[in-house]
């Protein structure tokens, strides 16, 4: 049974149904409407990041000065962008941002999909009450934990290590349902024949289960990627040393500490946010089958 | 491949959760076997999750502290503390305004969103893009540009405020308007999030209805009204308890813009939890607090699952 929404199609999609042009070629005063609407809810969803963009262009002096200014006499520079690549620990914070998020996103995916393999396919002894167990897990907020994880990570001494960022966050009970409901609606007869064929279930499942499965593995990584990648609670919980520190941790340190520095600021968040943006205009279906396959399940 | 409009319900128990292992011959050393292959999940799950959450509810009878002393159980202390803490009530009392505030516009302009860009207006992308991408920002970029945004004498909302004659507002400064703010903000955030599940759902009405409905000569209003509403029910259920949860955990945008004040009046309960245990260094009665929220989540997932099967149960 296939039970997830179909993800939001393209424009290509759409066209390609008949009617839907039809529908769609009738130019009715709504149609005008709701393009109006549109497009003011487009500039006011993005004037708060294109503001920040343009303050960031600005220097510290002329962002403090009130007033609506957008270029300002001494003009508009990339200076702030230059220094929060030079000098900041912006670029550090990213490559752990990048490598804690990787290491959680693989690791997370290979372990939920080793154990949706195992509850769809193999007959153990418990297997009923495991399943039963991880779906009902869904209910423990992971934020009721912080206190008790503190404590672990310090018996474990693991404190202000990649380990304490990545460890917690591997554990994603949403992901083995979702996987193993996934593995149930693929023939059972396509692992036969290699089995027959003397395949083992390793290779059956690297071979043959995880290439068909390639839309929902996408799907699911880039769900717990962008998760990982902007998760704030624990890594502020786990981290003290700024070297280890995760973007937005890092971030967060920084507002406290420096004064009036608002377009130093500004160039900074911004610099913060892109590497995300540029990955949605790459994975822009992925991301958006992600969202409904995952947020569906009940993330 | 059979696609249903209706989404699948997570917390359903109803027995549809699994269909069994799909097997053809059952293999004895799949005993062996299926246990090797839960194993590395089984140990992180244990290890990370139910050690934890047992070991949290161990320290909440303690005195435990940061520094690692006193690990007597101490019974009910830490809990009838709570009880009596204002500052529990009054944080838990913000959570829950919090909730009702987003809540009730993150689903229903959700939904106006995505009906307004599944009308098949051209540009799908850049609608999808504008609404959806302050989602993708972590939340320290967002409460950096908004704490910028509701600068008082230097932010763009005032300016442009002022353009209509609005005098000075305070925002996060000022008790009244500080919640206010800061759920503008998280509903600018992260209603890309819901604008996606409904524009799914949106597009996974079949067109026949809507072909039908036009040979009986409906027209655009009645088709909303009659298709689109009824048929989108059953999402907005899902959302809505999913919203509820989501917001009930508010915690980084609020500590980032606000640090909970002025005066307390945004500090969600989380923030308290955070205070004691790593400020205050009271591990045990930080737990407390949090286990007193985990009941609190923990019964309202169970309403919704009584709501859900009795809907389910329905013909």
């Amino acid at each position: 049974m296939t039970t997830t929404v179909p993800a939001v199609g393209t424009d290509a999609d759409r066209v390609a149904d008949p009617k839907a042009v039809a529908r769609k070629r009738r130019v009715s005063p709504l149609t005008v409407l709701a393009y109006a609407l549109l497009i003011i809810v487009a500039i006011t969803w993005l004037a708060p990041v294109l503001w920040a963009a343009l303050t960031g262009l600005k220097s510290n002096v002329e962002a403090a000065s009130p007033g609506f200014v957008i270029i300002p006499e001494g003009g508009l520079s990339l200076q702030n962008y230059a220094d929060v690549l030079q000098a900041g620990l912006v670029p550090r914070w990213a490559f752990n941002s990048l490598l804690t998020a990787t290491a959680i996103t693989v690791i997370t995916v290979a372990i939920s999909a080793l154990a949706g393999y195992a509850l769809s396919r193999m007959d153990f002894p418990g297997r009923k009450i495991t399943l039963a167990v991880i779906v009902a897990s869904i209910l423990i907020p992971a934020q009721i934990l912080i206190v008790p994880l503190f404590q672990q990570m310090v018996d474990f001494n693991l404190l202000d290590t990649y380990w304490a960022i990545i460890l917690p966050q591997v554990v994603a009970a949403p992901m083995v349902f979702i996987l193993k409901k996934f593995f149930d609606a693929i023939p059972v007869e396509l692992e036969e024949a290699a089995m027959i064929d003397g395949a083992s279930r390793m290779r059956i499942l690297l071979q043959i289960v995880m290439p068909l499965s390639r839309p929902i593995l996408g799907a699911v990584s880039i769900f717990v990627f962008i998760g990982a990648w902007n998760n704030f609670l624990w890594p502020f919980i786990a981290t003290t040393d700024s070297n280890i520190m995760t973007l937005p941790v890092g971030l967060q340190t920084v507002v406290s500490g420096y004064g009036i520095t608002y377009a130093y600021d500004m160039a900074q968040a911004v610099m913060a946010a892109v590497p995300l943006i540029i990955a949605f205009l790459f994975f822009q279906r992925q991301i958006i089958k992600g969202i409904a396959t995952s947020g569906i399940t009940g993330t | 491949m059979t696609t249903t409009t209706e989404p699948r319900e997570p917390l359903a128990t109803d027995g549809e959760l699994d269909t069994g292992p799909r097997v053809n011959k059952p293999q004895r050393r799949d005993a062996l076997r299926g246990w090797l292959y839960m194993a590395p999940f089984a140990l992180a799950f244990f290890l990370f999750l139910i050690y934890p959450t047992v070991y949290g509810l161990w320290m909440s009878f303690t005195g435990r502290s940061l520094m690692g002393a006193n690990t007597e159980l101490s019974g009910f202390m830490n809990y009838t503390e709570a009880f009596a803490d204002p500052q529990v009530w009054s944080s838990l009392w913000n959570t829950v305004w919090f909730t009702i505030l987003t809540s009730v516009p993150l689903v229903i302009v959700a939904l106006l969103f995505a009906v307004l860009v599944n009308t098949g207006v051209k540009g799908q992308w850049l609608w999808r893009l504008s609404i959806f991408m302050p989602y993708l920002l972590a939340s320290t970029v967002i409460s950096q540009i908004w704490v910028w945004l509701y600068n008082p004498e230097l932010g763009l909302i005032n300016e442009v405020l002022g353009w209509v004659g609005i005098g000075n507002i305070a925002w996060l400064n000022n008790p009244d308007t500080a919640m206010l703010s800061v759920v503008i903000t998280t509903v600018w955030w992260t209603i890309g999030f819901n604008f996606l599940l409904y524009l799914s759902a949106l597009q996974a009405i079949p067109d026949q209805l809507y072909e039908a409905a036009e040979l009986d000569g409906a027209g655009t209003f009645r088709k909303f009204w009659s298709i689109t509403l009824p048929s989108l029910a059953p999402i907005t259920v899902l959302v809505l308890i999913l919203q509820v949860l989501a917001s009930l955990k508010v915690f980084d945008q609020i500590y980032q813009m606000t640090g909970g004040g002025p005066a307390g009046s945004t500090r969600p309960i989380l923030q308290y939890v955070y205070e004691v245990g790593f400020e205050g260094y009271r591990l045990g009665y930080a737990s407390a607090i949090s286990y007193l929220f985990f009941f609190l989540i923990i019964g309202i997932s169970v309403i919704y699952m009584v709501i859900n099967s009795r809907r389910g149960a329905r013909p």
